[in-house]
């Protein structure tokens, strides 16, 4: 082989512009750093969870584009000129500017839908993405809440709960409250 | 665990991404990530560098035509799910992407990735292979074709070597007179399969059985196609003895055992999954053929 003169372009480190839950942030990080840790360690955002980081628990799920994704699977350096909400953009502030829970929080704490609090960010993400991915009106079937909340693992096996949280938000969300 | 350090690159063209993996031996390419950051984090790769696709133009792409369907490098199989164009011209894409991990990775995940990851645990390994398909491949020399025959060398292996890019995935369309059906076992929904069955079943004129085909994920090294029609051809369809047609496709596998199950459940579950598969495939082949 010859003599590279013109060595293409590879970095150790990069600054990445974001917006985390409607605020532009910014960070320099070595590429190696993964959104999770991007949000927890270098921005301070501690909402999300990591659990199992490598894609198993669900745990750290954020919205990036709107789309729930494990944060622990995408690097920091991806999300660059991107949208992330975190568990803290969940709540609306309301016209007072105090902050109104999400209807699948409000679920939640109605329907004891939490221990420990481990998984809880990463299932508030999911299913907050989940309904307000689909038709509000139509009545939510067992199949759905099932796959909503099929890739996330809850260790004090709270799952009954959870799942009536989930139709309770949807219930919240069709009467348009 | 964290990654080891690499660096990074996120070309603006296939072309500077070959050039990239062209100028570092030990680079990879990131597509969804959704296999790779695993195999990162629990250290059990570490590239030098790894070389971004996703901001490489013309790579997102679904084109279903009368021949096939293909999948460029960075749709996500959210993306495939979804497109129903694509469901009608190979019904098995849907099918089996609906058993792909949960709805988190798969908006992330690609479909092409996943293939040139070359799990035998894939769902889309095993696709490419039942549906007769082929990926195109990029190097710095050109673009050539590479059938599912000659791209899986096993486990997590493929036989592409230097700088190269797996820039899209064929999938040929599904033949007339003919139905599809996936279904796997898994310990918890969306977890690897302990086995799963891809099946197409094509009927003839009279409505009897001329072809049966599976392929089946968890079950050796790299995936296989194995011809059951001997058990149930010239049938007709809704007298065909679909049980026989799995009691021949144990004889025809060679599962390893491991922590999940034993090599002899694995060969039971391939029975039991072709016999429903092939009921529910001639079904829908049946029903084509009425129409």
């Amino acid at each position: 082989m010859t003599t590279s003169v013109d060595r293409p372009q590879t970095d150790a480190e990069r600054t990445v512009s974001v917006t985390v839950n409607g605020v532009p942030r910014e960070a320099t990080v070595p590429v190696r750093r993964v959104l999770s840790d991007l949000l927890r360690d270098d921005l301070g955002l501690t909402g999300t969870h990591v659990g199992c980081a490598h894609g198993v628990c669900g745990s750290c799920t954020v919205m990036v584009d709107g789309d729930p994704v494990r944060s622990c699977l995408v690097l920091a350096v991806q999300v660059q000129g991107a949208s992330v909400t975190t568990v803290e953009g969940l709540a609306r502030e309301d016209e007072r500017g105090g902050q109104v829970l999400h209807p699948v929080q409000e679920a939640f704490r109605e329907c004891h839908a939490l221990q420990c609090g481990y998984c809880t960010p990463g299932f508030l993400v999911t299913i907050a993405a989940g309904l307000e991915a689909r038709d509000a009106a139509e009545e939510i079937s067992e199949e759905e809440v099932d796959e909503l909340v099929g890739g996330n693992l809850c260790r004090c096996t709270g799952y009954a709960n959870i799942k009536k949280a989930v139709r309770h938000a949807a219930a919240t969300m069709r009467d348009g409250q | 665990m964290k990654p080891a350090p690499f660096r990074y690159a996120d070309p603006r063209s296939l072309d500077e991404a070959l050039d990239v993996l062209s100028a570092e031996a030990g680079a990879k390419v990131l597509a969804g990530g959704q296999s790779l950051l695993p195999l990162l984090a629990m250290r059990l790769a570490a590239p030098s560098t790894l070389v971004d696709l996703n901001r490489v133009p013309g790579l997102d792409a679904v084109e279903a035509t009368g021949d096939g369907v293909r999948v460029g490098a960075l749709v996500r199989h959210a993306h495939l799910l979804r497109d129903t164009a694509a469901a009608r011209v190979q019904p098995l894409l849907a099918r089996a992407t609906a058993n792909v991990a949960h709805p988190a990775i798969r908006n992330r995940g690609t479909t092409v990735g996943s293939i040139a990851h070359a799990d035998p645990s894939g769902e889309m390994t095993s696709v490419l292979a039942l549906t007769d398909g082929s990926v195109t491949v990029a190097t710095p020399g050109g673009r050539e074709t590479v059938g599912w025959r000659d791209l899986f060398v096993g486990p997590l292996e493929t036989s592409l070597s230097g700088p190269s890019v797996v820039v899209d995935a064929f999938f040929p369309a599904l033949a007339e007179r003919s139905g599809t059906a996936f279904a796997e076992i898994s310990r918890r929904k969306g977890d690897y399969a302990v086995c799963g069955a891809g099946v197409v079943v094509t009927l003839d004129g009279d409505r009897r059985v001329a072809a049966v085909r599976a392929s089946y994920i968890s079950v050796g090294l790299v995936p296989e196609v194995h011809d059951l029609t001997e058990a149930v051809a010239g049938k007709p369809v809704d007298g065909a003895d679909w049980a026989a047609a799995g009691a021949l496709a144990r004889t025809l596998v060679d599962p390893d055992g491991d922590i999940h199950a034993s090599a002899d459940y694995r060969r039971l579950l391939v029975g039991v999954l072709t016999e429903r598969t092939l009921a529910e495939a001639a079904a829908e082949a049946l029903e084509r053929t009425a129409a």
